[in-house]
């Protein structure tokens, strides 16, 4: 278990995390979702011992993150934002390596990193550098996994990878999750919230909500429409212009908008934009996403 | 010569690293004005394709042109009449708001009483008045996007190209991101694109999807949904890349 309680982390001037109470239970798969600067590496780093807080204390397992670092290091894989392996040695050398510094062998604990592994595997004779972006990851992911943690913690390990490689990258995570061990992963992708247990969502180093994907989601407020028309470039122009429209945003094919009052009905939307001729237009009542929330929570602290 | 609305022309387009070909013959047309996505999945080929059509690369064969410029002998033109933009690489952090706008306007040839009034413009547009003598560096990554792609436009190119501009930079601001991209396209400067967030392939014009060197697909994203049954792109890409 993780126990994070009033934590705060300053770099001069600017709070990077404000006072933030957190615990992640065992074996959870848990998300820390915001944009950059939000603080959630920052956080991380906090719970990997390499920052000392201002303020509050981290458990890890129940070993202190000032006191006992030592002994969390031998416990808890990391995986950097930034691609942090040896780019001048092979992909065999590296996770060899990152074996023989926590004192264990790939031989000891290949059966934890083997799906992963197999994978990049038919390139373990080539320099790291010379990986494509998605194979430099599953090695990160090896290398942070072979001295079997008890806590993996990946700071926004899916960040400018494609959608497919994304897919891939978190099917691999459920795998390791499995073994029972404790995850907790950030990311900028509002649409992985979903693939985690519990989400804290994050934004100027404080916490907006925490709970599962399926609670946030529902926890939305207000009642909300997806609407459609043959220019969203003037349909967005013409909702701004109307003072009961609460929100109005670009989702994919549809723009979501809130009203003020929600006593309204989707036919009264339709007959506020009417006068404003819109061509093929569109309301329905939409589900929200955590994205939904994240910006109505942002919009409304 | 009906085909003056197309801005970027390219025909049988290849480029070769050795014997790998990380681009093969590829063909599309992209208009005046059009917000165009240019998706693939991570090593497909498209910054190698972005190189090439921004000049600073030159293909192994085809027939390219861009703003009406030949990528093989041109390249000074081309430069002159696009912007670029990425997430890796957009401003000086140590240069003011001010410094970086002035910085770039000149290098783009812009005369100084134009840069002036320009400048003025768009700190004023952009609401960024108190921060005009701020340091780049300590501005939050939105700020600093929106500030990024209005430098890029300052003079008034015929394409912008942005490479993944949007990565990592919150909801609210990513859509802010995205209305300056609709205004530009409606003052008709063409928007070059790439991105991986599937929401912001669905608001470009047409989009055209690399695998492996190849373009594998390419038109409007509700065509395209149509075409591959899909619920939305997400869904078109993760069919098409994974074959």
């Amino acid at each position: 278990m993780i126990q994070i309680e009033n934590i705060s982390k300053n770099f001069g001037e600017v709070l990077a995390v404000r006072d933030i109470n957190l615990e992640i239970k065992d074996s959870e798969l848990f998300g820390l979702i915001g944009p950059d600067g939000a603080g959630k590496s920052t956080l991380m780093r906090l719970m990997v011992t390499l920052f000392i807080p201002e303020s509050g204390s981290i458990t890890m397992n129940g070993r202190d993150t000032v006191k006992d670092y030592k002994e969390i290091r031998k416990h808890v894989g990391y995986m950097p934002g930034r691609f942090s392996l040896y780019q001048d040695l092979s992909v065999e050398e590296n996770l060899a390596f990152y074996a023989r510094v926590f004192g264990s062998t790939i031989e000891e604990n290949y059966d934890l990193v083997k799906d992963v592994y197999e994978q990049i595997a038919p390139f373990k004779k080539r320099l790291a550098g010379q990986l494509s972006g998605g194979m430099k990851q599953k090695l990160a992911l090896s290398c942070a996994l072979i001295h079997r943690p008890e806590i993996l913690v990946l700071d926004e390990p899916t960040t400018g990878v494609d959608a497919v490689s994304r897919k891939e990258f978190w099917e691999m995570l459920k795998k390791v999750q499995q073994t029972g061990i404790t995850i907790v992963v950030s990311t900028p992708y509002m649409d992985e919230a979903s693939l985690c247990d519990r989400v804290a969502l994050i934004q100027k180093g404080k916490l907006l909500q925490v709970d599962t994907p399926e609670n946030i989601i529902s926890s939305f407020p207000k009642k909300l429409y997806a609407l459609q028309a043959k220019d969203h470039y003037k349909l967005l122009s013409s909702l701004k212009s109307i003072e009961q429209v609460y929100s109005a945003f670009p989702f994919g094919q549809y723009l979501h908008v809130t009203l003020n009052d929600d006593a309204l009905e989707a036919s009264d939307l339709q007959a506020l934009l009417r006068e404003k001729g819109h061509d093929q237009l569109q309301v329905e009542i939409a589900l929200a996403s955590i994205e939904d929330v994240f910006m109505h929570l942002m919009q409304s602290n | 010569m009906n085909n003056l609305d197309i801005v970027i022309s390219a025909r049988n387009l290849t480029k070769k690293f050795g014997s790998f070909a990380a681009n093969k013959a590829l063909n599309f047309d992209v208009y005046k004005g059009e917000i165009f996505g240019f998706l693939g999945a991570n090593g497909a080929g498209k910054t190698t394709a972005i190189k090439i059509l921004c000049g600073l690369s030159k293909p192994t064969s085809g027939e390219i042109n861009v703003a009406g410029f030949n990528v093989y002998s041109q390249t000074g033109q081309i430069k002159k009449n696009i912007g670029y933009m990425s997430q890796k690489f957009s401003l000086y952090e140590d240069l003011t708001v001010w410094e970086n706008i002035r910085f770039y306007a000149g290098i783009y040839g812009m005369p100084k009483k134009a840069i002036q009034e320009e400048a003025d413009k768009l700190i004023q547009k952009l609401g960024f008045e108190h921060a005009r003598d701020k340091l780049i560096g300590a501005l939050p990554l939105g700020w600093k996007q929106k500030l990024a792609f209005s430098i890029a436009i300052i003079h008034k190119p015929a394409i912008v190209f942005l490479d993944e501009p949007t990565g990592g930079v919150d909801p609210i601001t990513r859509r802010q991101f995205w209305e300056l991209i609709y205004e530009a396209a409606h003052q008709g400067i063409t928007v070059f694109v790439t991105t991986h967030y599937m929401d912001e392939a669905e608001y470009c014009d047409r989009l055209s999807i690399m695998v492996a060197g190849e373009i594998k697909a390419i038109g409007k994203p509700l065509e395209l949904i149509n075409e591959y049954e899909a619920k939305n792109m997400d869904e078109v890409f993760v069919k098409m890349a994974r074959g």
